[in-house]
């Protein structure tokens, strides 16, 4: 909303003292949004006055037609050799000899730092310049010059003010529930109780109209009196088509930002923008019959005044003539019955429209204009016929005609009587205000209260403040008119907390843990599309594909959340290594979607919607929440390329699988659970020979290793791209909540090695295992340090050195007992897996 | 201690004379000076003050010497052993004392070579400014709410008092999860948590919910399609806006330095009322101190209160959010957002692990 300053001051006072800074904080401190305080065409400097073309001579030599002319500027202000006058060179087409015209003389810099000089073009000395609005700063006009109504002014009268040049406009944003300051006259209302001073509602004053003319006013019907309360016409005839709107209403109009068109639609903008009341003027002889206000019929539609044909919904509000819709109402008007140049009788309609159903249908059209706007965020029902006896008058005085009368349907208004403790406006600042300010900025900000000492205060609202509904809403407006400045800063004392969360310092850990490690944090996007899954060769059936679908996804190529972090973990990698940073590790913690048991990829339909007056039923917060999926928090890492780099201390160790599995591992030991790592499935994309199976408690929770070559290839990732996976949530679920502490032996260790040759195909960790099963409870610890194939072993073989550590509690243990446990270690390996003591 | 030398061979016999000691002294003295290194050192020792040295040979004739005599030889010899021993001790301390002199030096090493053999790695900012501002809340004794990101339509707008057409509810801003009336969204601010949180914990309420959060805007240099909040909610018996000011004051202080503060310009959210924008005195701005526009808060409506089943006349709250991209934006003089969202190691790297 763009407000003019010297428009606004005609509805209230604005102290000598305030500068458009101050009046700008004012506003801001009532709670609008200050975009932007505007100088229009500040930043013209020189002699611009009023000229009065007095002669015009076409040159048609050139390219393109150009006019010589002669034009009077004032006796002060004329050439030298040429009293009064100067030869003025100009290119626009839209004026005739006895215009009044702006002339910039020589010695004018004109915004953007064009100088205006004496200079000789199309062989004649041109003397100055006729100026059009965009050449002024006043706006994007440059279709043609700027043409001054006759008498606007004397020849050679300085130009500034009459073209609006210096005028202070304050550009302001209006959140939804101050839709009454989308008007001079609601923004003059919060400046008046601001500065204190006088607040002039040219809502309410009602214009004086002349007596109705013999005729009847073009007659109305309400069907739809839910969605329109108030609809009132208006009628004029004998209206002069060829009316021109005053100057001083274009130029208001164009300071506000809008483009003067005709005085009908101009008259209907202007007072919309001074008081918020939306018009529309019907030309009166192409209307079919009374105007009757209904909800569209299926398959009805119409063309809208932006020469769109819309197909209308049952649920849109029409305004309708015999024919049919003539305007989608509170929205825009229909092409069909539009003012134009042959327009002679004008109906205006001014309503009021329920805000709920002119938001809808805006959205279903995409269809926002200034006066959808304006009742999505609520009008002031009283309004209608106040502002179009305003439009009447208006219309009336500048291009002439006889006013009919008027026709108007009213549903009855219920009025608004809000209780509310003079209390609660202090008890919710923090900060005591007396009963007597709480009345005084209820009353300044337009509500009623009968009775100032009652308690409960009933207090009325304002008729153009439907969003007061309730006491909550008073107490913003009695802390709003006071400033938030004025609210006092302490400090709530919590009671003691618990901290954070076992899940929550986990993932601290988890997170501090990987980033000591070298992986760098990645928070990708959460979209998955077919290609990702493709890329890395997930198969069809794979129930990883069956993603939670998005109605509206940003890209289509990505219309699903991802089950698996893998996508994002290989993108990130890629864009790295194509940006040249080819030693990479990353890794993510978040969520991923898992739809649960019968849920599907496009949810639900008709969903429960429980009611907000009250804490939903238990019943209806499980159906809630069952239509949630599950949001598991997993962890990732990639990695390619080297894990240490080359350098003087040696050779680069290229990062492996054994990378990936490590990270595993921190994992666990940040949270606290055990891992065990086996070989068991290995789903794609990972490489069927090189997967680990990471398993916690007994659940499998996710997989490590190296990425399957043809993954790799077609995911465009470095060869040898290792990754890991894991379900942190179900990992933290099965973490030591509490460690036991063991107490420890101090009695010696023996340590014994042991080599066992087994088949290559067997895992390690089996071996191990059956080591530990057969070493019984004197065993402290495992840990295996060679592994070994070539010629000391037979072909298809593998040795695996192990190196035992055996300690008992509460004794020395002898030769004998360490061997028998050695043994039986051995033993139990041959038993379990052909495992042969290597000699 | 040797003992008298009773057989003697009188070939061997050594000199006691004083000139011999004198001598024998100043060669082991000369020897000793000569020594340049402990293995030299060594081998005048031995030479010198060694069983076999004309000193120690001297010695073991004094037993054999008239007693009168004796005396005599014997402080001879006794005071030129002492001095031989002397001179060997402090050369000894003096050679180890060269040695390990040179040790050092002969090991040094250019230890500006490079050493990152270990990888680096970081959390992400966005991460650790989270923590960052869960620890500020934590140390007064909040706790820190969660709550799933694909989220029921119910808690993300109806709870919040968003009405079934208020204009957040389109596919212009809101991502839907099936179908635009599935009852599904992908959570458009953290909000839904302070509603679950209102449903499930116990009253008194202090808690931030800080998480992810989704709008359908298309990534450019200042907007993402999936962005960080943290939110505050506070519900208490007698809680009032000033409450809010001067939580909002400590936190500000507690981020940005004991010159922040916060200032309050009225606003709406359906959600809040009074709402207020908030902005924030930032002393460390590029270019001098100044507000910028921090987030949103306010008192929260009575009707979310009873919507979560919560007696609005005795308790009442305060909620304020803030975005995490904006705040790591402003903090850090981050331009361009797609530096935080691409995942490009080079930016999470610079800020190392903790913020």
């Amino acid at each position: 909303m763009r407000i003019p300053l010297s428009w606004l001051s005609e509805y209230v006072d604005i102290p000598a003292d305030e500068t458009p800074e101050t009046i700008g904080e004012r506003l801001v401190s009532v709670g609008l949004e200050l975009e932007e305080i505007i100088h229009v065409g500040n930043d013209n400097t020189g002699p611009i006055v009023v000229g009065h073309v007095l002669s015009i001579e076409e040159l048609t030599e050139f390219k393109k037609p150009i006019r010589f002319c002669r034009v009077a500027v004032g006796a002060e202000h004329g050439h030298p050799d040429t009293p009064g006058e100067r030869g003025i060179i100009c290119g626009a087409r839209n004026f005739a000899e006895g215009d009044l015209v702006v002339v910039a003389l020589p010695g004018t810099v004109l915004t953007g730092g064009f100088a205006i000089a004496s200079r000789e073009t199309y062989g004649h000395i041109s003397d100055g310049m006729i100026c059009s609005e965009r050449e002024l700063g006043l706006g994007d006009e440059h279709s043609g010059i700027i043409v001054l109504p006759p008498n606007t002014a004397e020849v050679g009268a300085d130009a500034y003010p009459i073209v609006g040049l210096g005028e202070v406009v304050l550009d302001v944003s209006v959140t939804p529930d101050m839709g009454f300051c989308l008007s001079m006259r609601g923004v003059a209302r919060e400046l008046a109780h601001q500065f204190g001073t006088q607040f002039r509602d040219p809502g309410t004053e009602l214009v004086e109209l002349p007596a109705p003319s013999d005729g009847e006013p073009h007659e109305c019907a309400v069907e739809a009196l839910e969605a329109c309360d108030v609809f009132t016409l208006r009628t004029i005839v004998g209206f002069d088509p060829a009316a021109a709107s005053p100057h001083w209403m274009k130029r208001r109009l164009i300071l506000s930002g809008m483009r003067p068109v005709s005085l009908a639609v101009d008259v209907t903008n202007y007072v919309m923008l001074e008081t918020g009341q939306p018009l529309h003027a019907f030309d009166g002889n192409k209307l079919r019959g009374p105007i009757v206000v209904r909800h569209a019929r299926d398959g009805e539609s119409m063309e809208t005044l932006d020469h769109v044909q819309r197909e209308l919904h049952p649920d849109d509000l029409l305004i309708t003539d015999d024919r049919g819709g003539i305007g989608i109402a509170g929205i825009m008007g229909g092409l069909e019955t539009e003012v134009d140049e042959t327009t002679t009788a004008i109906v205006l309609e001014a309503a009021h429209f329920a805000s709920r159903g002119i938001a809808r249908s805006s959205r279903r059209h995409k269809l926002s204009s200034e006066a959808s706007r304006r009742y999505e965020r609520g009008v002031d029902y009283m309004l209608a016929p106040y502002a179009s006896a305003r439009a009447a008058a208006l219309l009336l005085a500048h291009g002439g005609g006889a006013y009919i009368g008027m026709n108007g349907v009213e549903a009855p208004h219920e009025p608004v009587r809000i209780p509310m403790s003079a209390e609660l406006a202090g008890r919710t600042a923090g900060t005591a205000i007396d009963r007597a300010t709480v009345v005084e900025r209820l009353r300044a900000v337009g509500a009623t209260i009968r009775d100032d000492q009652a308690e409960p205060l009933f207090v009325e609202p304002p008729t153009w403040r439907p969003d007061v509904t309730d006491p909550a809403d008073l107490v913003e407006e009695v802390l709003r008119l006071g400033g938030y400045d004025a609210i006092p800063s302490t400090l709530p004392k919590a009671p003691v907390g618990f901290g954070l969360t076992q899940s929550q310092r986990a993932r601290r850990r988890v997170g501090r843990a990987l980033a000591s490690a070298g992986y760098v944090e990645a928070l990708s996007y959460p979209f998955v599309g077919v290609a990702e899954f493709d890329a890395l060769n997930i198969p069809a059936d794979d129930p990883r594909r069956n993603v939670l679908l998005l109605a509206n996804p940003i890209s289509d190529e990505q219309p699903g959340m991802r089950s698996t972090l893998l996508p994002g973990l290989v993108n990130t990698l890629r864009r790295n290594a194509g940006r040249g940073t080819s030693d990479i590790a990353v890794f993510e913690m978040g969520a991923v979607v898992h739809l649960r048991e019968g849920q599907t990829t496009r949810g639900v339909t008709n969903p429960p919607r429980p009611s907000v007056s009250g804490r939903p039923s238990d019943a209806d917060l499980a159906t809630l929440e069952s239509l949630l999926p599950d949001q598991p928090l997993h962890v990732g890492v990639a990695l390619a390329g080297s894990r240490t780099p080359a350098g003087w201390w040696g050779a680069a160790s290229d990062s492996s699988w054994a990378d990936a599995v490590e990270a595993a591992r921190i994992v666990a030991d940040a949270v606290g659970a055990e891992l065990t790592v086996r070989s068991g499935a290995t789903p794609a994309p990972w490489h069927p020979g090189r997967c680990a199976e990471l398993v916690v408690g007994d659940v499998v929770v996710g997989y490590a290793g190296e990425l399957s070559p043809r993954s790799c290839e077609e995911a465009g990732l470095p060869r040898r791209t290792s990754a890991m996976e894991l379900d942190l949530d179900a990992v933290i679920a099965r973490a030591q909540a509490v460690v036991t502490a063991m107490g420890l032996s101090t009695f010696p260790v023996a340590k014994e090695d042991v080599a066992l040759v087994v088949d290559a195909a067997v895992p390690a960790q089996d071996v191990q295992d059956a080591l530990v099963a057969g070493a019984g409870p004197l065993l402290e610890s495992v840990r295996l340090f060679d592994v070994y194939s070539g010629d000391q072993v037979p072909a298809g073989k593998k040795s695996l050195a192990f190196s035992l550590r055996f300690r008992a509690p509460d004794r020395t243990l002898n030769v004998d007992e360490v061997t028998a446990a050695r043994t039986a270690a051995i033993e139990s390996a041959r038993v379990a897996h052909g495992a042969v003591l290597r000699g | 201690m040797s003992a008298p030398n009773k057989s003697y061979d009188p070939v061997e016999v050594a000199d006691l004379s004083p000139e011999a000691i004198e001598t024998a002294v100043a060669l082991a003295l000369e020897a000793i000076a000569a020594a340049s290194d402990l293995d030299s050192l060594k081998e005048a020792r031995l030479a010198h003050s060694g069983d076999r040295s004309p000193l120690a040979l001297a010695n073991r004739e004094i037993g054999a010497l008239p007693p009168a005599a004796k005396a005599e030889a014997g402080k001879r010899v006794g005071e030129a052993r002492g001095q031989v021993r002397v001179a060997l001790e402090q050369r000894q301390v003096d050679l180890e004392r060269e040695r390990d002199e040179r040790v050092l030096i002969d090991e040094a090493v250019d230890v500006t070579l490079p050493y990152a053999r270990r990888p680096v790695g970081a959390r992400h900012p966005l991460t650790t400014i989270q923590d960052r501002i869960a620890d500020v809340f934590v140390a007064m004794g909040w706790e820190i709410a969660e709550g799933p990101e694909v989220e029921a339509e119910w808690h993300n707008f109806d709870a919040l008092n968003i009405g079934p057409d208020h204009p957040a509810r389109t596919m212009q801003d809101t991502f839907f999860v099936g179908t635009e009336d599935s009852g599904v969204v992908l959570r458009t601010h953290t909000s839904p948590v302070q509603i679950r949180s209102m449903l499930d914990r116990p009253l008194p309420i202090y808690v931030v919910c800080p998480g992810r959060v989704f709008r359908t805007d298309e990534l450019d240099a200042t907007h993402t399609p999936v962005f960080h909040q943290v939110e505050g909610l506070v519900v208490d018996e007698g809680i009032t806006m000033a409450d809010l000011k001067g939580t909002l004051d400590h936190f500000a202080t507690a981020m940005f330095g004991p010159d922040a503060r916060t200032r309050l310009r009225p606003s709406y959210f359906p959600f809040t009322e009074p709402s207020a924008e908030l902005d924030l005195w930032f002393p460390g701005a590029k270019g001098g101190p100044r507000w910028i526009e921090w987030g949103g808060c306010g008192m929260v409506n009575p009707r979310v209160l009873d919507a979560c089943g919560i007696d609005s006349e005795r308790f009442s709250g305060f909620a304020f959010g803030m975005g995490i991209e904006r705040t790591l934006m402003f903090r850090h003089d981050v331009t361009d957002m797609r530096d935080m969202v691409e995942g490009d190691v080079r930016f999470t790297l610079q800020f190392g692990q903790e913020i």
